[in-house]
């Protein structure tokens, strides 16, 4: 156990930094800060609301992570594969399974950074008022997990393909899916063809409501479990794809 | 001497095609083993099974005694790479990268750096460790794949195709880092470059159609060769008969031919038989009759055409 996570760490390391030796980084971190600041403000309507909190930047990320999020996945696995360096990490004395755990982990530390980096509308937001800083945290906590659950499902996809512009848009269209299934006009369409208990299943599957469930401060293990559990899941989903189709 | 590389009965097809059909080889401690073959033969595929990179579909592969499937960790420990084209990552440095390599095999960072700057120097990198490694030229990106395979001093190497691409003074040099570890390692390097089989390797297995068609030193090799140990003899053209009178007599020779005439002077060539030892004999019949030659030689013959007589042998086999 120690030792997969001695290597976890080093494939971590080299990948994290991977991200800063191209412009991708500056890009995506003054994209994603800009963006979820523009959409609370100008979208959310954060100043016409009145009132100190920060719902209206929180409701839009589901929304920016369905583009930013595969983007920052796409080049994890589809990029070693196109170069042949999957042939050189694969030969190497570490395990599958440290590979993908190191890789997603590098991913989801540098979508943390960009969360970490707006942190002056939550300035912003202290200085204004008197918000509930307990329901901030936890939201950004449901935000972080929700980045985790679509770079998992974005990190698999990508372990499918050479091609990181393929990758990009099943691992979109995927995580799309995955949004939307909980909202009600997507839940009736299914209704007219499916079986109640499939909708149900599904709609329980949906993003935005086990986040919205989070941003409004109710914890519930219910959610956190459900991201943990699919990451888990898209991860081991990973691993094997790595297995099964690393020479193809 | 201590087998360090096995492989048994590897079989690995692709969809329809079987890239290898059953390969087994083993090398021991202090031998180079050349791995020859046409292009698609399954040298890399065959190389990528060794390595752990691929799942055989039946066989299995040793690499100091651990089974590559069931103990790949051990396996892969004991094993330097090099893969078909030297990957590596093009946004690192060398340095970066196989600092890299080093924590991954467990060395703690004043054991990297030491290692760092023995494998740099013995693979020719010290003037480019802080240059990207997508902006080095093709044979200093091959270097860098040699430096991280020989990082940990592994009692295996595993060079895909080490000297493609490197020009000729490079891969003189690249011979000699392989000859120079030879002693306590055992390698095995893929090739299609036959001139490096007689200057690294102390055997070599031709394999066509994903099957060992030869296994043996150059020397076993070219003996394959129906001209192999032929005498050729250059004289002036007018005794060019009496040679061929005084030879043909001789037992150990099937024939001579003439292999061409220019300014006067005619090439020919006598055949042994079987093998035989013909050189003595040749020149002692010529003195006998007093004959004059410009020039004597034993043919060896070319690994080329070895090649050649191998590979060709074995496509029309398969098509029969």
């Amino acid at each position: 156990m120690r030792d997969m996570l001695a290597n976890a760490w080093i494939i971590a390391k080299r990948e994290f930094a991977a991200y800063f030796a191209t412009p991708l980084a500056a890009v995506f971190l003054t994209l994603f800060v800009a963006l979820t600041g523009a959409m609370a403000f100008y979208i959310g309507g954060f100043f016409e609301r009145g009132q100190a909190e920060l719902g209206s930047f929180f409701a839009y990320h589901p929304w920016l992570y369905l583009f930013l999020v595969p983007a920052v996945a796409m080049r994890l696995w589809a990029e070693e594969r196109k170069s042949g360096t999957i042939e050189l990490l694969m030969t190497l004395p570490i395990s599958p399974v440290e590979a993908v755990l190191g890789k997603f982990l590098a991913a989801w530390a540098f979508v943390g950074l960009a969360l970490v980096l707006t942190f002056p509308i939550w300035i912003t937001v202290n200085y204004l008022g008197d918000p509930d800083n307990g329901v901030i945290f936890t939201s950004y906590l449901g935000s972080f997990l929700m980045a985790g659950a679509f770079l998992a499902i974005g990190s698999f996809i990508s372990a499918l393909t050479k091609n990181q512009v393929i990758a990009f848009i099943l691992s979109a269209t995927v995580c799309f899916f995955f949004v939307l299934s909980g909202l009600e006009m997507v839940q009736n369409t299914m209704r007219a063809w499916m079986p109640e208990f499939v909708v149900t299943a599904i709609g329980s599957m949906s993003f935005l409501s086990h986040y919205e469930q989070i941003t409004q401060g109710v914890v519930s293990l219910h959610s956190i479990v459900f991201f943990l559990s699919l990451i888990t899941f898209a991860l081991f989903a990973n691993v094997i794809a790595i297995d099964q189709k690393k020479a193809a | 001497m201590t087998v360090l590389v096995e492989a048994n009965a590897l079989k690995k097809t692709f969809g329809p095609i079987t890239a290898v059909k059953g390969i087994s080889l083993e090398v021991k401690k202090g031998e180079v083993l050349g791995f020859l073959g046409p292009n698609g033969a399954g040298k890399s595929t065959t190389m990528k099974m060794l390595s752990g990179f691929l799942e055989p579909d039946s066989g299995s592969a040793r690499i100091c005694g651990h089974v590559v499937q069931d103990e790949p960790k051990l396996a892969k420990a004991s094993l330097g790479y090099l893969p078909e084209g030297a990957p590596a990552y093009g946004e690192m440095t060398p340095r970066s990268f196989l600092t890299f390599i080093g924590e991954i095999r467990g060395f703690d960072s004043d054991e990297i750096k030491r290692r760092i700057s023995a494998a740099s120097s013995k693979a020719g990198l010290d003037h480019v460790l802080e240059q990207r490694i997508e902006t080095l030229s093709k044979g200093y990106k091959r270097r860098v794949g040699i430096a991280q395979a020989i990082l940990h001093d592994p009692p295996v190497l595993i060079l895909d195709e080490p000297t493609d691409g490197l020009d000729p003074n490079q891969k003189f040099h690249v011979r000699k880092l392989i000859a120079d570890m030879a002693a306590d390692k055992a390698i095995i390097i893929s090739t299609h470059i036959l001139e490096e089989v007689e200057a690294v390797c102390s055997r070599a297995i031709v394999i066509a159609k994903g099957e060992v068609v030869a296994d043996g030193t150059a020397e076993d090799l070219m003996k394959r060769l129906d001209y192999h140990g032929a005498v050729v003899i250059k004289v002036a053209n007018d005794k060019s008969e009496a040679v061929k009178a005084a030879l043909s007599g001789l037992k150990g020779i099937t024939k001579v031919e003439v292999l061409g005439k220019d300014n006067g002077m005619t090439r020919l060539r006598a055949m042994p038989k079987n093998g035989a030892t013909i050189a003595t004999d040749v020149a002692a019949a010529l003195a006998a009759k007093s004959l004059a030659v410009d020039e004597l030689f034993v043919e060896r013959g070319k690994l080329d055409d070895v090649f050649r007589q191998i590979t060709v042998a074995a496509k029309d086999s398969t098509h029969a």
